[in-house]
């Protein structure tokens, strides 16, 4: 297969290198490459630059040598906590974005809405972060992330503090609205089950260096259909990806099942 | 009810403290120039209430006017500052070393600054000078507290400054800045109290001048009236405070 150009991509790292200086280490080279419309879960020990890589992507770090080539777009944001402003309501949350672009007043309003009633929290617009649950809140960040429609979405570990249940809806309702809009999502988790069942592929980083180590396409069509988890092949594939992870990590850190 | 039960202790302990006050200087026969007890405070209160009430109001208004100049200078440099590391490293030895100075001090220079016939002016800008330190420590710390990831999520929509300080950092500031002020207006009081003594006569005959005169003439109770008029009058402008701030942060996650 071809290697595709940077025009066919959504946001790509060329060699990309982030050096820290106390204690000083650092990670990569990376090298990825995000295509419109795919997802891609970035998978990790704890330190292997997951997050690094992600924000690279974003554009919020810049790489200290190597190219981080992040394509011309919208790019929407949600992190590991919901990362709301508790002093603004759900609907002054979800405009942030809108609002720091200077739409005017009643575009703003109608696109926050519309973002809002999309996560399924239309009737919460007047709550405050302190009155939604985890799960709520989660949503009104995805839908903050959402609001400009953005052409890639990184997330950053964003159910890692929610309870299974409400995970797995949020991961249904990600589906959902990635079907119906086709934005490339970059998704960093440490759990390997929700890595095969969320992306498209799995790309595993070393955690030595945070080098690429293993990419593995997850098998079977986004959505998935109900019952999914059940399929002997989806339980193979996490098996593969749990083995690649396993190999990523220096004996020294390794944990025998 | 709950309220009730929460004011029960400290009244309690005041009541307590009171009458073992006043049991103790009948019994040991105090001397009232000495220590009078709490009912001659009372009575000197309530004889001297139109005097001590008008300078109470002089100190209290010049506590106002020092606080309102330090919100405006102290809180208005630290958003300045905010905006630039160098400027910070520039202002924060100065602001430090302006909170370490006795205000006792530097009263001589501000006099003649001020003016020796506008003395009201020095009691002003000295007690603004002590309460200037607490509001600006406290709105600088607060724009600076801003959560790192809203901070990312700014820089991901290339917010212009003007809108980061007006949509983040101020509203994050806000709890700090309110606790700043807290302090601030305490400080404001004992500011504008200790300025006053230093003033001399020059000064408006606020309660440091009522204080002086009763302490000449040995009149101890009015001195503690005095006294109890100022405590009052902090423990007032900080309910108010509290007050406001429970007003202002009301819709905010608590603790």
């Amino acid at each position: 297969m071809a290697e595709p150009t940077a025009t066919d991509l959504i946001a790509a790292l060329r060699g990309a290198v982030v050096r820290y200086p106390a204690p000083a280490h650092a990670i990569g080279p990376i090298d990825l490459n995000i295509a419109p419309g795919e997802i891609v879960a970035l998978v990790g020990a704890s330190g292997a630059g997951k997050s690094t890589a992600l924000r690279l992507l974003a554009g919020l770090e810049p790489p200290s040598s190597g190219q981080a080539i992040v394509a011309s777009g919208r790019t929407g944001l949600v992190f590991q906590s919901p990362t709301l402003m508790p002093w603004a309501d759900a609907l002054t949350n979800v405009a942030l974005p809108l609002n720091l672009a200077g739409l005017d007043r009643a575009q703003v309003r109608e696109r926050a809405q519309t973002s809002l009633a999309a996560v399924g929290l239309g009737d919460r617009a007047t709550a405050m972060p302190h009155e939604l649950s985890g799960g709520m809140a989660m949503r009104v960040s995805l839908a903050r992330a959402l609001v400009t429609q953005p052409d890639l979405l990184l997330l950053d570990e964003p159910f890692a503090a929610l309870d299974s249940i409400t995970r797995r809806g949020l991961v249904e309702d990600l589906h959902r609205l990635w079907s119906e809009r086709r934005f490339a999502v970059v998704f960093v988790t440490h759990d390997v089950e929700e890595a095969v069942y969320f992306a498209d592929r799995v790309v595993i980083l070393d955690a030595r260096d945070g080098r690429p180590c293993a990419d593995l396409p997850s098998p079977g069509a986004l959505p998935r259909a109900a019952g999914w988890r059940l399929d002997p092949a989806y339980r193979r594939r996490v098996e593969a990806v749990a083995d690649a992870l396993a190999a990523s990590m220096p004996a020294s850190i390794r944990v025998a099942p | 009810m709950k309220r009730m039960a929460a004011l029960a202790p400290p009244v309690l302990m005041i009541l307590l403290l009171l009458a073992g006050w006043e049991i103790a200087c009948r019994l040991l026969a105090v001397p009232s120039y000495f220590l009078p007890p709490p009912s001659a405070v009372a009575q000197a209160l309530v004889e001297r209430a139109p005097v001590l009430a008008a300078s109470a109001l002089v100190t209290f208004w010049m506590a106002i006017q020092a606080l309102i100049v330090a919100v405006v200078i102290g809180g208005g440099l630290a958003v300045l500052v905010s905006l630039n590391a160098a400027a910070e490293r520039a202002v924060r030895p100065l602001a430090i070393a302006l909170q370490v100075t006795p205000i006792v001090a530097i009263a001589p220079l501000v006099l003649i600054w001020a003016g020796l016939d506008n003395a009201d002016l020095a009691v002003v800008a000295l007690a603004a000078a002590v309460a200037f330190f607490p509001i600006f420590s406290g709105v600088l710390t607060g724009l600076k507290s801003a959560d790192p990831d809203l901070e990312r999520l700014f820089d991901l929509y290339g917010a212009h400054p003007l809108r980061r300080l007006l949509r983040l950092r101020l509203p994050t500031a806000l709890p700090h800045a309110l606790e700043g002020l807290r302090v601030a207006a305490g400080f404001a009081i004992i500011g504008a109290v200790v300025a006053e003594f230093v003033s001399g006569s020059g000064a408006s005959q606020g309660l440091a001048w009522r204080l002086l005169e009763a302490g000449n003439r040995l009149r101890t109770a009015e001195l503690l009236a005095a006294l109890a008029c100022l405590t009052v009058m902090g423990l007032g402008l900080n309910l108010v405070i509290a007050a406001l701030t429970r007003l202002v942060l009301r819709r905010r996650r608590q603790g």
